[in-house]
């Protein structure tokens, strides 16, 4: 173990559901719980906490717990912490505790993302969004032309490899039927039914090519990671994770402006960072918030050409639980709910511990990637077990 | 169409835009010195750092970059199918605005689509829609 490095320790993670009544900040404890008990830590060994975005009053359900209650709530004595939305998308929050520990800011740092969006939507007597009168910022150059939804912005990405490189339906299918193969093997899955090809070619569409079963929906739950310093790893029982590389990137904070998403800079630097390579990477944990980005991601991490993604996951059998480059093996977002992010990162922890369960891809898992985002922001993390 | 849209709150640095189709003009920010386009538009070039900006005409043509036809209805008022696009504005480098492509059947829209400027007015707001050019 190296000190100066950092590691991933503990991983907690909430029931994943919809309309929960346990309310984020107990959601969040619950996570918190698990990541402590499997690292075998104490709270009063937790120094330091990062969240993404930060609490967000004007939409709670987004994200209703920050750092700063998070921190009160639990008694944690941070030496540091950090909290908002102006990073490289959702595992930014991990970056900046990687560098934190790095940097000898602090020892054990609970990284946290919790979602309460489908809660939020059945009680907006608690959880009320505002109404304005009148757009500003960047919603204003979207919103006006009713394209309200993120799914509006990805989808003209993907109908560019539709037009120009022959991106299929049937191929796209791929990252939601193998989601959703996985999802039904993981105990905590927001949908644990498998979903046939029919049925997605059959889905009505949302925002072409993007169907109904490219979707990720609102769930609420609760995601934690602790990031450890190298050189507080004795007092960590678990296996410790190593945080191999990391790269993120902005494309202009745009949905618009960016000809191409930020996952393309962001895969492209990773491998500037390390001496791995693609062909040592076991398992691929890749946003799936809308199925194209994974295909995207694919892409930008170098699995396959930049136009490729979709003849390299034709049929399905390559990024399959048993195939040679095993895909969102936890459900991915589509599968096991919108975990914002947070998700992927935990899946390669489990998986590279061989705590998978069901879903336990073969072998001995020694490499994993874990991104999220993939639009105007991006992030990506390869993690390695040593 | 879509009816209802929600409408962008004027400031000192979008008015131009927002408000130039009452004399049919599509205005974009433009730097005076080195001449980059700056979209969204801000009171400094994000090429060369200069303050020295201003609202200029464009042609009012441009290419479909990419698009999207969306079917979902996220309010109840609203009025589906309609195509979202991003238009590549001719004249102006790099900038690429977000619109609909009116007038058209949803499927008659493709990438690489000549299209016009249409300003539809709601209040003091024109709202730059696009139109193909036959």
């Amino acid at each position: 173990m190296a000190a100066n490095e950092a590691y991933i320790s503990g991983i907690g993670q909430s029931e994943i559901g919809t309309k929960l009544t346990r309310s984020p900040l107990l959601l969040t404890v619950d996570a918190v719980r698990e990541a402590l008990d499997e690292a075998g830590l104490t709270i009063g060994q937790i120094d330091g906490v990062s969240t993404y975005p930060g609490r967000v009053p004007a939409f709670l359900g987004f994200s209703p717990v920050g750092a700063d209650e998070l921190i009160d709530a639990l008694g944690i004595r941070a030496t540091w912490y950090a909290g908002g939305g102006e990073i490289t998308s959702q595992l930014g929050a991990v970056v900046a505790a990687a560098a934190a520990v790095r940097a000898g800011q602090a020892r054990h740092v609970i990284c946290f993302r919790t979602v309460y969006e489908a809660a939020a939507l059945a009680r907006p007597d608690e959880y009320s969004r505002p109404q304005r009168d009148r757009v500003d910022g960047s919603s204003q150059w979207t919103a006006p032309f009713n394209a309200i939804s993120a799914v509006n912005w990805t989808a003209q990405y993907a109908m560019v490899h539709v037009k120009r490189y022959g991106l299929k339906r049937e191929q796209l299918a791929q990252i939601a039927l193998t989601a959703r193969a996985n999802a039904a093997l993981n105990p905590r899955a927001l949908v644990r039914e498998p979903l046939t090809m029919d049925e997605y070619l059959s889905a009505r569409m949302i925002s072409s090519p993007l169907c109904l079963y490219d979707c990720d929906r609102f769930t609420d739950a609760s995601t934690v990671i602790i990031v450890s310093a190298g050189s507080a790893l004795d007092e960590v029982k678990c296996t410790p994770v190593r945080i191999a590389a990391m790269a993120g990137s902005v494309e202009r904070h745009s949905w618009d402006q960016a000809e191409e998403m930020a996952c393309y800079p962001t895969g492209a630097d990773l491998w500037k960072r390390t001496d791995y390579k693609p062909a040592d990477v076991d398992t691929v944990q890749l946003y799936d918030g809308f199925s194209f980005q994974a295909v995207a991601w694919l892409e930008a991490l170098g699995f396959c050409k930049f136009g490729e993604g979709g003849s390299f996951i034709e049929g399905g059998k390559r990024i399959a639980l048993d195939g040679e480059l095993p895909l969102n093996t936890f459900g991915g977002q589509i599968g096991a709910g919108r975990l914002h992010g947070f998700g992927f990162a935990h899946e390669a922890v489990v998986q590279l511990r061989g705590k998978g369960g069901a879903r336990q891809i073969a072998g001995d898992p020694r490499v994993a990637i874990s991104t999220s985002g993939g639009g105007p922001l991006a992030t990506a993390l390869l993690l390695a077990r040593d | 169409m879509t009816a209802t849209r929600a409408l962008p709150k004027l400031d000192a640095d979008n008015r131009a835009f927002w408000t130039g189709g009452a004399e049919g003009k599509l205005l974009l920010m433009r730097c005076q010195d080195c001449k980059s386009f700056i979209h969204p538009p801000r009171p400094v070039c994000r090429n060369c750092m200069s303050e020295n900006v201003a609202p200029e005409a464009v042609a009012g043509t441009g290419t479909v970059y990419s698009y999207t036809v969306n079917y979902q209805k996220w309010h109840p008022a609203m009025e589906v199918p309609f195509v979202i696009a991003r238009v590549a504005i001719d004249g102006a480098p790099g900038v690429l605005l977000t619109s609909n492509i009116v007038g058209c059947p949803v499927d008659a829209v493709d990438i690489g689509n000549s299209v016009r400027v249409k300003f539809e007015q709601q209040g003091d707001v024109y709202i730059p829609l696009f139109e193909k050019i036959s």
